[in-house]
């Protein structure tokens, strides 16, 4: 182990001129030209992503990442994001810690019970991590090749009209039927008041009157009016009145102001009976 | 209209109306598009045979999780794509990593989210997969906070052309296989 720990720290100056004289000492599969670092950089999804990155170039074995590798390289990078002025998020800085403390806890000697086979590797937590996220990030590449609505297929429509216009109201034979209808039985209403008047004729309401005063011989001026007649009706009988009065063939005699007028033939009717 | 009750006519009703709608039809909503109360194991059987029926053809009768639609087969997107060639825009990888952890982690929160991607969840991502009608807020978390607890919806299966969860591509194994005997992974 401490072989191990040495080695690291010979290395580590060298690391820190890696964007300087020294890239050749980095292994061969870290190697990136510094231009395209900034563009790399920028195709990872936070630091879990780029570890897996790191760990898949590496050909690591993610539930055995060799931790002094591992964080070496992860703060190759966060010094080239900083060289380049990216902007550093905290999330690396936070992995970058958590890389160097499992590995200095990897450092330290183990307690008597790891032998029982129940120690707790520092590693744990961040490969369990690693595997979810990984499991997530091929998840999401595996939805995105799921058929999916508007991009490899679509709903079928048949075009109605109804999307595009205001809908308006349906018409059918039976409705013009109908309105026709109610225009005739509203002409209907209108025309009994016209037929109503035509009825009203004078000349018939004068034989009406002739009719009862043959009967009776003379009659109240009253009794001549129709009981239920409307006013049309009884404007007619006393205009037939005036008429047979005209013509002479009726009297009507009022013995006074305000008495009971009477009505009876003329005198030439009556003898001709 | 006379009354429909042959099974030839039925489906001949189910499929104009299919086609004719602008979102999936449900068992229900096709029903009431009769006068007589059809049963459903009936209408199952004609929508089968309409599916049938329809094999071979540009377009196929699928059931998604909203109800029935009509939909182009896939194979025939190119020829409709040099219709319009204008492509929908792509989801970045951050919205589809989201998107997967609601899937198939649901109810997440976006603390959730954020553990399992390791970066802060942009509420622009948020927003964009909840305006795609593709997740929404079911519930709010009681913890400290009360962080919304956010699920799939059934427009999302539909979308992708799928009846239920279940129906989602199993997740990749972990590498469960080269797990060193004495490193503990507990698998959530």
């Amino acid at each position: 182990m401490n072989i191990a720990v040495q080695r690291e720290l010979d290395t580590a100056p060298a690391l820190a001129r890696v964007l300087g004289q020294d890239w050749t000492e980095l292994p061969q599969d870290l190697y990136i030209p510094p231009d395209a670092l900034e563009v790399i950089l920028d195709a990872f999804e936070g630091p879990l992503d780029l570890l897996l990155w790191l760990i898949r170039r590496n050909n690591l074995n993610v539930l055995d990442i060799p931790m002094a590798d591992l964080t070496r390289q992860y703060i190759v990078y966060i010094e080239a994001m900083q060289v380049h002025r990216l902007e550093l998020a905290a999330e690396y800085l936070v992995m970058a810690a958590m890389l160097i403390e499992i590995k200095s806890r990897m450092l330290l000697p183990r307690p008597q019970k790891a032998e029982e086979g129940d120690e707790h590797d520092p590693r744990a937590e961040l490969v369990r991590r690693l595997l979810e996220y990984e499991q997530m990030k091929r998840a999401a590449q595996n939805l995105d090749g799921i058929s999916l609505l508007g991009r490899d297929f679509q709903i079928v429509n048949v075009y109605l009209d109804r999307l595009a216009a205001k809908r308006l109201p349906q018409v059918g034979i039976d409705d013009l039927i109908a309105a026709w209808t109610d225009i005739l039985s509203r002409a209907r209403m209108n025309s009994h008041h016209k037929v109503g008047r035509q009825d009203l004729s004078v000349r018939e309401h004068m034989s009406r009157i002739l009719k009862i005063l043959q009967g009776k011989g003379c009659a109240l001026f009253t009794e001549l009016f129709p009981a239920a007649a409307g006013r049309p009706e009884l404007v007619v009988t006393f205009l037939a009145l005036l008429e047979l009065t005209r013509e002479r063939l009726i009297d009507l005699t009022q013995t006074e102001p305000f008495a009971p007028i009477h009505a009876s033939l003329a005198a030439s009717h009556a003898d001709h009976r | 209209m006379q009354t429909i009750d042959n099974p030839e006519d039925v489906k001949k009703v189910l499929e104009t109306v299919l086609l004719s709608a602008t979102a999936p039809l449900t068992l229900g909503e096709l029903k009431r598009v009769f006068e007589t109360e059809l049963h459903n194991d009936f209408l199952r059987r004609a929508l089968d045979e309409l599916r049938q029926e329809w094999q071979g053809r540009g377009a196929e009768l699928t059931q998604v999780a909203e109800g029935w639609r009509f939909q182009t087969r896939p194979e025939f997107q190119p020829y409709i794509d040099r219709l319009n060639p204008e492509r929908p825009p792509k989801y970045s990888r951050a919205v589809m990593e989201t998107l997967a952890i609601v899937a198939y982690r649901q109810p997440v929160t976006r603390g959730d989210i954020e553990e399992i991607r390791g970066v802060t969840v942009n509420s622009q991502i948020i927003k964009t997969l909840e305006d795609r009608g593709w997740i929404e807020v079911v519930a709010h978390k009681e913890v400290p906070g009360r962080p919304a607890l956010f699920a799939t919806t059934e427009q999302f299966l539909s979308d992708l052309n799928l009846r239920a969860l279940s129906e989602l591509p199993a997740l990749p194994e972990l590498a469960k296989e080269t797990l060193f005997a004495d490193l503990p992974v507990e698998n959530k």
